[in-house]
């Protein structure tokens, strides 16, 4: 075998997230197809890093939330890696903000940093106390309906 | 944290798969080889994003199989350097605390990349950060199960690949080689020195 880039592109938890709930569902709807022996090692892999990721942002996400996302961050001035982290992420606080934009103290000044921050919360769903709720809620009606 | 990675292999189809499409049993058999398995240098292999190109298959005499060369690529666990990842506190031992993200566990935070300063409670096998306010030290301990930020500061990779019998001298040394536990492939090294970077609580206005 042999490694012709290391390191082609950067992907986001929000692409790891669909690529991976796509090819479980495909993997469900082959059914109990042979094929599905010996792939242990990828049954467990998935099943654990979609348990990860499930608890991130991400999971609210989608493309065109993605794509606003890289449009509102074009003014800002910050790297692609700098993007990539404040997409999976979505950080509230301005320390949050810090760790993840080097040298922000030169580079963004404190109501830059709050502009960012309420561009973020605007943009990029998943408030988890929100989310929490209204998952809660959803589940709560689902369980009342009677059948 | 993730990365694409772009890979070329040639891969050997069984006679009993050529009833699947070509592509499908091609996808199966490389997350059969490389899902959940670290790569030296590239990472920890997720799962098959794409495959760019078929080569020609070809049979050799004796054999039955198909063999066909592959350019693909692969989803793979490579945080880049000063990244900031969440994990949860697996434990915590005198060379530091481990984390782990669920889907990879090799990743330490050694005592000298901890919120200072920091000591290791001998009692209960934790450390704990000595946080400094007017009213005196708070200890805040790190318990396991908890969520924690850090920073990537370090990679290792170790090549596990099977050495043959090289010497002699392994026979007689070969009682404490087995002694020797089993070296991870590929290690984090995390550092939560930094305002911001430690267990989740420890940071969230309440």
């Amino acid at each position: 075998m042999e490694v012709k880039d290391a390191n082609a592109a950067l992907l986001s938890n929000f692409e790891v997230f669909q690529l991976l709930t796509d090819l479980k569902q495909q993997r469900k709807d082959s059914g109990k197809h042979k094929q599905s022996s010996g792939q242990q090692n990828l049954n467990t892999i998935m099943y654990e890093t979609l348990k990860y990721i499930s608890k991130t942002p991400c999971r609210f996400q989608s493309p065109e939330i993605v794509r606003d996302f890289l449009i509102a961050m074009k003014g800002h001035k910050l790297t692609k890696a700098e993007k990539l982290q404040l997409l999976n992420h979505r950080p509230m606080t301005a320390v949050e903000i810090q760790l993840m934009v080097e040298e922000s103290e030169e580079r963004l000044t404190e109501e830059q940093i709050e502009s960012l921050l309420q561009t973020l919360s605007s943009i990029l769903p998943g408030n988890p106390e929100e989310e929490l709720q209204r998952q809660a809620t959803m589940a709560a009606e689902e369980e009342g309906d009677p059948e | 944290m993730f990365v694409l990675v772009e890979m070329m292999d040639t891969v050997r189809i069984p006679p009993w798969q050529f009833e699947m499409k070509l592509n499908d049993s091609i996808a199966e058999e490389l997350n059969k080889k490389l899902a959940n398995k670290v790569v030296y240098n590239v990472g920890l292999c997720i799962c098959l994003y794409d495959i760019t190109k078929l080569e020609d298959s070809y049979i050799f005499p004796g054999d039955g199989a198909s063999h066909t060369k592959v350019h693909f690529r692969y989803v793979v666990f490579h945080p880049f350097l000063d990244e900031i990842l969440i994990g949860e506190i697996k434990g915590c031992s005198q060379d530091g605390v481990h984390v782990s993200l669920g889907f990879f566990d090799d990743i330490v935070i050694p005592p000298e990349s901890l919120q200072q300063p920091a000591k290791f409670d001998e009692a209960e096998q934790v450390w704990v950060w000595e946080y400094e306010t007017e009213e005196g030290a708070h200890d805040l301990y790190m318990d396991t199960g908890e969520e924690i930020r850090f920073r990537i500061v370090d990679e290792s990779f170790v090549d596990t690949s099977p050495t043959g019998p090289s010497s002699t001298e392994a026979s007689t040394s070969g009682a404490t080689e087995e002694v020797q536990k089993k070296e991870a492939p590929y290690t984090l090294v995390g550092s939560i020195s930094e305002p911001g970077l430690g267990l989740l609580s420890w940071w969230t206005n309440s």
